[in-house]
């Protein structure tokens, strides 16, 4: 034992001093692994490092340091040679102060324009309470028939002391959420009827749903619209008028059955067969087997895709632009018609942009967020 | 289905049983509903049908495509054909085609190339980068196509005029007129050179193919590099030598108000090309990126067990594996992308859409009109279709 120990003391001061364990913590450890592993690494990083705060100080000069908030204001027109001097070098959001309100509710009555605020507020709360999971069941029907409706008589008015506000007048971010929401309730239970029809084994109406799919899938939307813009009027009795708007709805609903069909038809092919043959073999009639075993799985094994198609709707409706009909975009761009404003496209399009990009981030997170939840159970 | 005395077979299919008429048989319930559903959407469709044949008899708009061999009358700024307003509707619509193909087929050519990239770098290990990839996706996804076309057309709007025009590089101006770029003289040699380049590309492919059986022989790898440079340069470039070495620039250069010389990318060809292939890219680097993820890990390790480096693995063992998740999503962006070239009609690109929707204005002939747009984009969707499908048939995993 004291041999060993003998040894052990006297190879000691032989051996080299060791060099400290490569530090795997810490903001340099992590630095060195993430951004100069290796040296193509670290001339990418200082490269995009460069780029991106030559940018972003380019972007802060341009949005904040050099722009000008509001401009003075000669006899009700407003002077905007300011902001014409500075073009290139600040940004003019005077065009944001001026025109907010126009943009956000078009041409709708100026003093009536809580009633638009109102049923904005009212939409998104909408989208929170379907949002969430405690209310996925019956209550949810009820809710959005009672919001949907109150959603109608602000737009409208006529009762309940409130002025008649006929629908030409309507606009701006009212009417995207109108044209997407709507579009969606109904677009949805086409899609299913329309799913299942596909996966049917009876002939005729297998025929017909893949015919409808398929050609809509296959042409723009754009035609659609054009479609219902100038073929529906022929399509009618005479006499017989729908209005711009909801001939518009129309094909957006029909664009987009055809699409969510083919999301839920994903989720119906998805779901194992021994649950359609376990249905069968209890003895539930089609409806039943459809209502109570395979829908509640198949929707539920779709949902993230869902909410991708239904972001890509929300701002496909922005489409209706082409056919001259007042959302967000539109107003957007018809704000900058007017001389005095012409030329300052950029600053609206970044505010619509934003405003567009909130409704779509906040969708897309919740998406992921469900997607990571429901699969919570699939993950190692 | 035929009665057969065959013990074996009679038991392959269920007892045929006679048809009752009754509600409680599943054959006769599927023929009522069939029968009412058919029923019900004929209905519709033909009292639509007859609205429209009266609507049309009041506003006396003759149907048929006879107005397509009218003098169309309305200017194009841009073609790849020759084109007069005094051509006809037909040529028009041709020149519209046209435009819609040039655009959606660089367009997804240069998405693919801008995707793949992208893609890559959000699973780079550089953090700067993949987060820098990730910013890009998410917001270009979020924001509608059309905004950012609007938005596209409007920055090349703002630029300066052809006196002021910004010049990057010595021979190309960029103004508020669009981009021009030094070209040259075309002639028929140049047409000639081209062709012994293809050529050139499909005699690489073959030779690479056969010296890749000779490798399953031997178990020697051959270097198909420099025959490659051989077949698409060295032949054509001789070719080129031999005729006369035609070679003419055209430079584009400031004649009073305005720019001659030279090839002109117009404002909306550019803009619509910008937002259609960044918007594109977006959803192609997630799908990409998917594709990679989807490889199993145990193929990374046992690529870098055998030696492989990095871009070697990617390109030899990953990629090859993930085409088979890739190539169905990448199909409807495709798609996609050839059905949001439409949207070219609103920053002024005369696309088959705008030039078919300016031709209903002029004609009256709405329902031909819309027609003749549906039909181009079915038959481009389905052309692009039957590729994928046949590129993704042969990609695909043969099980044994």
């Amino acid at each position: 034992m004291s041999d060993i120990a003998l040894r052990a003391t006297t190879s000691t001061p032989e051996a080299a001093p060791r060099t400290a364990p490569v530090r795997t913590t810490g903001f340099v450890a992590w630095a060195k692994a993430n951004l100069f592993s290796t040296w193509l690494s670290t001339a990418v990083t200082l490269a995009l490092a460069y780029l991106v705060a030559r940018w972003i100080i380019g972007f802060v000069d341009w949005a904040f340091v050099n722009a000008i908030w509001s401009v003075p204001s000669v006899n009700g027109q407003p002077q905007t040679q300011a902001c014409r001097d500075i073009k290139g070098v600040g940004a003019c959001w005077a065009v944001i102060t001026e025109k907010h309100r126009f943009i956000l509710f078009g041409t709708y009555p100026f003093e009536e324009h809580w009633r638009p605020a109102l049923v904005c507020l009212l939409f998104i709360g909408l989208y929170i309470v379907s949002a969430m999971r405690r209310f996925w069941n019956r209550t949810l029907i009820p809710i959005w028939i009672v919001t949907l409706t109150a959603i109608g008589i602000l737009m409208w008015g006529g009762v309940f002391g409130l002025s008649y506000v006929p629908q030409e007048r309507w606009g701006g971010l009212p009417i995207t959420l109108i044209l997407s929401t709507f579009g969606l309730a109904f677009a949805f239970p086409l899609a299913i009827l329309v799913a299942l029809g596909r996966r049917s084994r009876l002939p005729a109406i297998k025929v017909l749903c893949v015919l409808y799919i398929e050609l809509i899938r296959g042409v723009p939307l754009i035609s659609l619209l054009f479609m219902a813009s100038v073929m529906f009027p022929l399509f009618l009795p005479e006499g017989m008028n729908i209005d711009k708007l909801l001939r518009a709805q129309i094909a957006i609903i029909l664009f987009a059955g055809a699409y969510l069909a083919e999301v839920v038809r994903g989720g119906l092919q998805a779901l194992p067969k021994g649950q359609y043959e376990a249905a069968d073999a209890l003895g539930l009639s089609y409806w039943q087997k459809t209502g109570f075993i395979i829908l509640p799985q198949a929707l539920r094994l779709v949902i993230p895709p869902l909410v991708n198609t239904f972001i890509g709707f929300f701002k496909d409706t922005s489409l209706v632009l082409i056919i001259g009909i007042f959302d967000l975009l539109t107003a957007g761009k018809t704000a900058i018609v007017e001389p005095i404003w012409q030329g300052f496209g950029v600053e609206v399009y970044v505010t619509v942009g934003v405003i567009y990009l909130v409704f779509c981030f906040a969708m897309s997170k919740y998406s992921q967020g469900l997607e990571r939840d429901l699969n919570a159970h699939r993950r190692r | 289905m035929s009665s057969t005395t065959d013990p074996r077979l009679a038991s392959s299919g269920p007892p045929k049983r006679p048809l009752r008429l009754s509600w409680s048989d599943e054959r006769v319930r599927g023929i009522v509903w069939q029968v009412l559903v058919v029923g019900v959407i004929g209905t519709i469709i033909w009292w639509l049908w007859q609205n429209t044949v009266h609507n049309l008899e009041v506003r006396r708009i003759a149907t048929g495509f006879g107005f397509l061999s009218r003098e169309a009358g309305l200017p194009i700024g841009e073609s790849l054909i020759d084109y007069e307003p005094t051509d006809t509707y037909l040529r028009a619509l041709t020149v519209g085609v046209l435009n819609t193909l040039k655009v959606a087929v660089i367009g997804i050519v240069l998405a693919t190339i801008l995707g793949t990239l992208v893609g890559i770098a959000r699973l780079s290990n550089n953090w700067l980068l993949s987060k820098i990839a990730g910013v890009y996706v998410e917001v270009i996804r979020d924001l509608p196509l059309l905004l950012q076309l609007l938005f596209w057309y409007t920055i090349l709007q703002g630029l300066p005029g052809p006196r002021q025009a910004i010049n990057p590089v010595n021979g190309v101006f960029l103004s508020n007129r669009g981009m021009k770029l030094p070209w040259i003289e075309w002639t028929a040699t140049h047409w000639w050179t081209l062709a012994l380049v293809v050529i050139g590309a499909v005699a690489t492919f073959f030779y690479a193919r056969a010296m890749r059986q000779r490798q399953y022989q031997d178990g020697q790898p051959r270097k198909v590099w420099p025959a490659a440079l051989v077949f698409m340069l060295g032949v054509p470039l001789a070719f080129w030598a031999f005729s006369g070495a035609p070679f003419t620039p055209d430079i584009p250069a400031l004649r009073g108000f305005n720019f001659r010389g030279g090839v002109t990318v117009s404002p909306e060809y550019f803009a619509l090309l910008i937002g259609l292939v960044t918007y594109t890219a977006g959803f192609i680097a997630e799908i990409v990126r998917a594709g990679i993820l989807a490889v199993n890990q145990g193929q990374w390790e046992a690529a870098q067990a055998l030696g492989l480096r990095r871009g070697d693995i990617l390109r030899r063992i990953v990629l090859p594996q993930a085409l088979r998740v890739i190539v169905p999503p990448m199909t409807s962006q495709y798609l996609n992308l050839t059905k949001n070239s439409s949207l070219a009609v609103a920053i002024g690109y005369q696309d088959i859409v705008s030039i078919a929707n300016t031709t209903l204005n002029q004609t009256g002939q709405a329902i031909e009109g819309i027609a003749i747009i549906m039909l181009v984009y079915l038959t481009i969707s389905l052309s692009i279709s039957l590729f994928m499908n046949w590129y993704n048939n042969r990609i695909a995993l043969v099980e044994r």
